[in-house]
């Protein structure tokens, strides 16, 4: 495993420490948004570029604005009095740590099990355009369906009620 | 370009559990609505990277699988962002707080 | 088209310049090298545009306004760029002392950078794409988005309710303007068949008689190369989509709060931000390096692609220096009510030119329905109703 994915790695889990530790919540979406683009570029790094540029396009390019605009429109800039860990933290930590060591022993029992092969799939931007008409077609529909009510719903949910007449 | 008992393959999945480890941790420890938010968008991500690192070193009968799977939890996980985002907007035009220690009632 | 030698090698003259410089190193490190070399003619070549832009930007409005821009530092002014650098470079890096000292640096940082990414996929002659990448239109739009986040941070770090209105504002702008640029190019992509900028200029570089099959004569492409034009003002905060800096309304909306070569860098990376859009219009819309006439063949393909960025220029400062300025409102109003429509409507029409198979009539009903939809949308449903004799309202 070479230097570079040593780095991305270093970067992406880095980003993802920080945007749970820091006290400040911009501070921790900005470093969200370290996460994704370490992660973007270990996609880039595992040659699907199409899911790659399509990481930094929607999380980047929308994720993260809205988690931005969401902390601004509640006035997350004011740090709460209490603290920003919740009382329950240490066991919301061993779960955590929990979860993580089963899933890193099964990686690792695992690893001699699957063949690895070394050539990555040949798959053109073409390929995907033809699966997504072709093969993946009614997800494709149900994703452009679900896009819609999820943004319908969300201007629903959070647009301000009409004052109703007393 | 192995390196004991870990090929790159495990060193992927290694960093996406160690990724949805930190997302849940988020989720799970913090008090503001909005970073279990950024912890689910972390437990998705890692999830993401699951999926294209088994697409890149798995086998294949399907070429393209992986990457559409992907692909497609990108998009769904941009729209679950927008709606549990619009969610916090409510509840703190309701209550005038994010913190989830006090939104424990149902009365409204 | 048969060109004699000369030209051929006029027109490849920087890959042969390249090809020399990396014969003199050992054959593992050419590939690597001429990577770099490309890297730094980009990194020369843009920035020096950008020195020429803002005399020509600032003459041309001078003009514009009936009077003369600068006209002291060398002659006809064109030095002014020298002094402009000299004064950002030796002015006082002043940072709010409340502000957030690590995203106020890293945000002028992280728009260049985005910014400069972009050229890494312009075609800019032939065989003279530094990355011919599978998803290059794809790549390009990532970059472009990445410089929202910039903003904002710009915006946010500095401490200041002007900043963050004006970082808001821009924000708001940029993503809603962003989402009829990238339906504008849709357009371009279903047609060309590929995403790849190298191939979508290959698809317009052929002539019927001396006429190109650049895509903006087309009905669609005219739609298309106008929604786009317009979407690209408002991602670079252009005139008439200035308001998040706009002098009179926001001080200087979110980069009040930056001096010296932090302003400077904000200034290249909006104008270079300028060049890239601008040159992803010409390779979508314009045909790239591809000449106007086919017996222009014989001039360079980069002297193409590069006169007409600086045409796509010329119009910008020309739209600057002659339209009036839109309102928030009417500026969020005008994309989400008139141009994404009218951008759906467009890709329903490139389909439609696309299966009605060639001859007269797909010209006729194509543009037949993009110019009915133009003038009832934009002239009869956009009109305001509040249009009467004006009242007056008097202080009681």
């Amino acid at each position: 495993m070479n230097v570079v994915f040593y780095l991305l790695a270093a970067i992406t889990i880095g980003g993802g420490l920080a945007a749970v530790l820091l006290k400040h919540l911009v501070h921790c979406a900005l470093a969200t948004t370290v996460a994704f683009a370490g992660l973007a570029l270990l996609f880039l790094q595992l040659d699907a570029q199409f899911a790659g540029f399509a990481q930094i396009l929607v999380y980047i390019g929308a994720v993260a604005i809205l988690i931005v605009f969401a902390i601004l429109l509640t006035r997350g800039s004011e740090l709460p009095k209490d603290g920003v860990f919740s009382r329950s933290w240490f066991v919301g930590l061993v779960i955590a740590a929990g979860v993580f060591a089963v899933l890193a022993w099964a990686v690792l029992q695992s690893v001699r099990a699957v063949p690895q092969q070394t050539a990555a799939p040949a798959v053109t931007v073409r390929d995907i355009g033809n699966a997504l008409v072709g093969r993946y077609v009614l997800p494709l529909e149900i994703v452009g369906l679900l896009l819609t009510a999820a943004t319908i719903g969300a201007v629903i949910v959070a647009m301000h009620e009409k004052e109703r007449p007393r | 370009m192995s390196m004991g008992v870990t090929t790159p393959l495990a060193g992927y999945l290694l960093v996406a559990a160690l990724l949805f480890a930190i997302g849940l941790a988020g989720a799970l420890v913090r008090r503001n609505a909005i970073l279990v938010l950024i912890g689910i968008e972390l437990m998705l991500n890692s999830a993401n990277l699951n999926l294209i690192a088994f697409w890149r070193f798995g086998p294949h009968p399907e070429a393209l699988t992986g990457m559409m799977f992907a692909i497609f939890s990108i998009a769904v996980a941009a729209a679950e962002a927008a709606v549990g985002l619009g969610l916090v907007i409510a509840i703190h035009r309701q209550s005038n707080t994010t913190e989830l220690d006090k939104i424990n009632r149902m009365k409204g | 088209m048969a060109t004699s030698p000369l030209f051929t090698d006029l027109d490849q003259i920087f890959i042969i310049l390249r090809n020399w410089l990396v014969g003199f190193l050992p054959a593992a490190l050419r590939p690597a090298t001429g990577i770099v070399l490309e890297v730094i003619a980009i990194v020369c070549v843009f920035p020096g545009l950008f020195a020429l832009t803002t005399v020509f930007e600032r003459k041309g409005l001078g003009r514009i306004q009936n009077r003369l821009g600068p006209n002291r530092v060398g002659p006809y002014g064109l030095f002014q760029p020298i002094a402009d650098g000299i004064k950002a470079i030796i002015k006082e890096d002043i940072v709010p002392f409340s502000a957030n000292a690590v995203v106020h640096f890293l945000a002028p940082l992280s728009l260049v950078v985005a910014v400069f990414m972009e050229f890494a996929v312009l075609p800019m002659g032939r065989n003279m794409v530094l990355v011919d990448l599978d998803a290059g239109l794809l790549f390009f739009f990532s970059m472009s988005v990445s410089t929202e986040l910039s903003v904002f941070m710009a915006g946010w770090s500095s401490r200041n309710k002007y900043s963050l209105l004006g970082a808001m504002r821009a924000v708001a702008q940029m993503i809603s303007y962003e989402v009829v640029l990238l339906l504008s190019s849709v357009s371009v992509v279903m047609i060309a068949g590929s995403l790849s900028l190298p191939k979508i200029v290959d698809a317009q570089n052929s002539y019927t008689g001396i006429f190109p099959h650049w895509y903006i004569f087309t009905p669609w492409g005219l739609a298309g190369f106008v929604m786009y034009a317009i979407a690209a003002t408002a991602e670079t905060n252009r005139s008439p989509f200035d308001l998040p800096e706009g002098e009179s309304e926001l001080v200087a909306g979110y980069h009040t709060e930056y001096s010296g070569f932090k302003f400077a860098l904000f200034f290249l990376g909006e104008y270079l931000a300028m060049f890239s859009i601008s040159g992803l219009g010409t390779t979508l819309f314009l045909g790239g390096w591809s000449a106007p006439f086919s017996f222009l063949t014989f001039v360079p393909s980069w002297i193409w692609f590069f006169s007409k960025v600086m045409m796509s220029i010329f119009v910008f400062i020309w739209m600057r220096g002659t339209l009036p300025r839109l309102r928030q409102d009417q500026l969020m109003n005008f994309a989400w009510k008139f141009c994404l429509p009218y951008t759906l409507l467009n890709l329903i029409v490139t389909a439609l030119w696309h299966f009605m198979g060639e001859g007269w009539m797909r010209w006729v009903v194509c543009t037949a329905i993009l110019v009915a939809v133009y003038v009832f949308m934009g002239r009869v449903e956009m009109r305001s109703e509040h249009f009467g004799p004006r009242r007056y309202r008097y202080a009681e």
